[in-house]
């Protein structure tokens, strides 16, 4: 849904997300690299199961929930790519058993 | 971080920077916590570190922010990048979370320089993938250099809306319409307030070249624009929407709404800090002093989170806060104080001056304060208006009753996204104003924060 600027200078790196490689721009959040990689649904809702994507991008508004390298409910908007972070979607409620 | 600090400030925007730098230069100890990465707030977000080679197509009132960015990191102050307040109560005791650890300590004098963030825009559909904010379009500007990749729509109103429609001109972005849903008859009304406007010219200049270059680039507008849908199975395909009388559908992957920025209080209203509705920005502001210090003796609030009033007055707010707090902590005189306050206070009042005139600009249509039935209100908890008009129409006197009823406000983003359409639905069902219908109650943890990192307290104030 979005894409880089043509003149700009990110380097690339490559990331997991539910378990399959993607490369995305290095220096930007995670729930960025989600738009950018046209994959914008970061989670099911656990009330009705809706697919969201992130909304306010600014840490307001919890729609970017996703697991991040083990630990739920993670806001994508405040968290930046590293190599080899895994990434997945959150279906549904958080898994406690998850939790790092 | 230490147990105890004379001051802290909480938020490193133009308020939080300015009052932090302030009182260190008066030769107050002050530490800054801000939840971004990187100094600057939303407004002047990645100035200094920008991915993008050239960030002046983002406009001179961003590109303004890089040397107050660059000379707080020069400061030298005790500042913690990453770092988000999860607990403040009203002396002065606070949770922090930096890095996964949970610290608490106390401060002396808090300034609280959170900020704003965005009126919610609920309409039939908002919540599906596709949708976003005006805001969260610029944030990717600005911190990721992405742009929508084909196309997008524009939908609400406000200074920020036309700004960032102009930024992505400027980026090359097509802009499949410009929705502006201001009623018809609005700068009509808005013109008793133009001749104190007229005394922050410059902010009135800025924004018709703004709308001149929008207008130049032939975006297809359309003005007074009401009944907008956002449509997909899924995610957005299309939005429709009424103008002039008519039926529209575009088709559009893209949708971003705005309509206005509020005070962000959650900070502040755990801390017990009075509030006050006020009818002319329609939002909540916190009760201050000449000086920004709340109804709790030794909590400041400064900036936009103390009331809409931009960047730079939110700046010179700071620094006036910094004074006073200098001078309560027994580094400067009243008279010092008051002699170095006067030229601020004078130049706060010019950017104020334009205020009246860009609030009554830019109100919020009836129809999006209180939506249609069918539109989802409390996003985290799926909530629609029906749902809160039906609570209404059982005796439910009000937004916290409601938590009991409906949930509404109860799910992860605490009711920072439904908050102000719920005091909304209850004012306009019952026809009394906001202020008598309240707003819900704040209480921690006001960032989520693991169990485990609640029983690993770093409790520093008893080293």
């Amino acid at each position: 849904m979005f894409k880089q600027l043509s003149d700009n200078k990110a380097e690339m790196l490559t990331i997991e997300l539910d378990a399959e490689s993607v490369t995305v721009p290095a220096g930007i959040s995670v729930a960025a690299a989600m738009l950018y990689l046209d994959a914008a649904a970061t989670r099911q809702t656990p009330v009705s199961g809706s697919p969201r994507a992130a909304f306010c991008m600014m840490g307001v508004c919890f729609e970017c929930l996703m697991e991040i390298d083990g630990s739920p409910n993670r806001r994508a908007c405040q968290v930046v790519v590293t190599a080899g972070m895994r990434v997945r979607r959150q279906l549904g409620a958080r898994d406690n058993g998850q939790a790092s | 971080m230490k147990a105890d600090y004379p001051l802290l400030v909480i938020g490193a925007g133009p308020a939080g920077m300015a009052a932090a730098q302030t009182a260190a230069e008066y030769g107050v100890e002050v530490a800054v916590i801000d939840q971004q990465a990187q100094p600057g707030g939303q407004i002047y977000r990645n100035v200094d570190s920008s991915l993008l080679n050239d960030p002046s197509i983002l406009g001179k009132d961003y590109t303004f922010g890089k040397p107050l960015v660059q000379a707080f990191r020069r400061a030298g102050l005790d500042y913690h990048a990453a770092t988000s307040v999860w607990y403040l109560d009203k002396n002065r005791r606070l949770g922090i979370l930096k890095q996964g650890e949970n610290y608490q300590l106390s401060a002396r004098k808090i300034v609280i320089a959170t900020g704003a963030q965005e009126r919610p825009m609920p309409v039939p559909g908002w919540q599906l993938p596709g949708v976003m904010t005006a805001g969260a379009g610029q944030i990717l500007l600005k911190s990721a250099a992405l742009v929508p990749r084909d196309g997008v729509v524009l939908a609400g109103n406000g200074p920020l809306m036309l700004l960032v429609a102009w930024q992505y001109l400027q980026a090359g972005v097509r802009l499949r319409a410009l929705l502006d849903t201001t009623p018809r008859g609005t700068l009509f009304k808005a013109l008793r307030h133009l001749p104190k406007a007229l005394g922050a010219s410059d902010y009135l200049w800025r924004g018709l070249r703004l709308m001149a270059s929008i207008r130049h680039a032939g975006v297809p507008a359309y003005k007074a624009v009401s009944d907008l849908r956002a449509i997909g199975d899924g995610c957005l395909q299309a939005v429709s929407f009424n103008a002039a009388g008519k039926s529209q559908r575009i088709e559009t992957e893209l949708l971003l709404l705005h309509q206005g920025i509020f005070p962000a209080l959650h900070i502040t209203q755990a801390a017990g800090c009075d509030i006050r509705w006020n009818e002319a920005q329609q939002c909540w502001r916190p009760a201050l002093d000449a000086w920004g210090e709340s109804s709790r003796a030794g909590i400041f609030v400064a900036g936009d989170g103390a009331g809409i009033v931009g960047a730079r007055a939110a700046s010179l707010d700071g620094q006036l806060a910094g004074l006073q707090l200098a001078h309560q902590l027994g580094r400067i005189t009243a008279v010092e104080r008051d002699r170095l306050a006067q030229p601020i206070r004078k130049a706060a009042d010019r950017h104020r001056s334009i205020r009246p005139f860009l609030d009554a600009c830019y109100p919020v249509a009836d129809a999006l304060l209180a939506p249609p039935d069918d539109t989802l209100v409390c996003r985290c908890e799926e909530i629609d208006a029906a749902d809160v008009r039906a609570v209404v129409r059982l005796g439910c006197v009000g937004p916290n009753q409601a938590k009991a009823f409906l949930r509404c406000g109860m799910g992860p983003c605490q009711g920072r996204f439904c908050g102000s359409t719920v005091e909304q639905i209850f004012a306009h069902e019952r026809g009394v104003s906001v202020s008598d219908v309240g707003r819900f109650s704040v209480r921690p943890p006001l960032q989520p924060i693991t169990l485990g990192q609640l029983a690993g307290i770093q409790d520093l104030t008893e080293d």
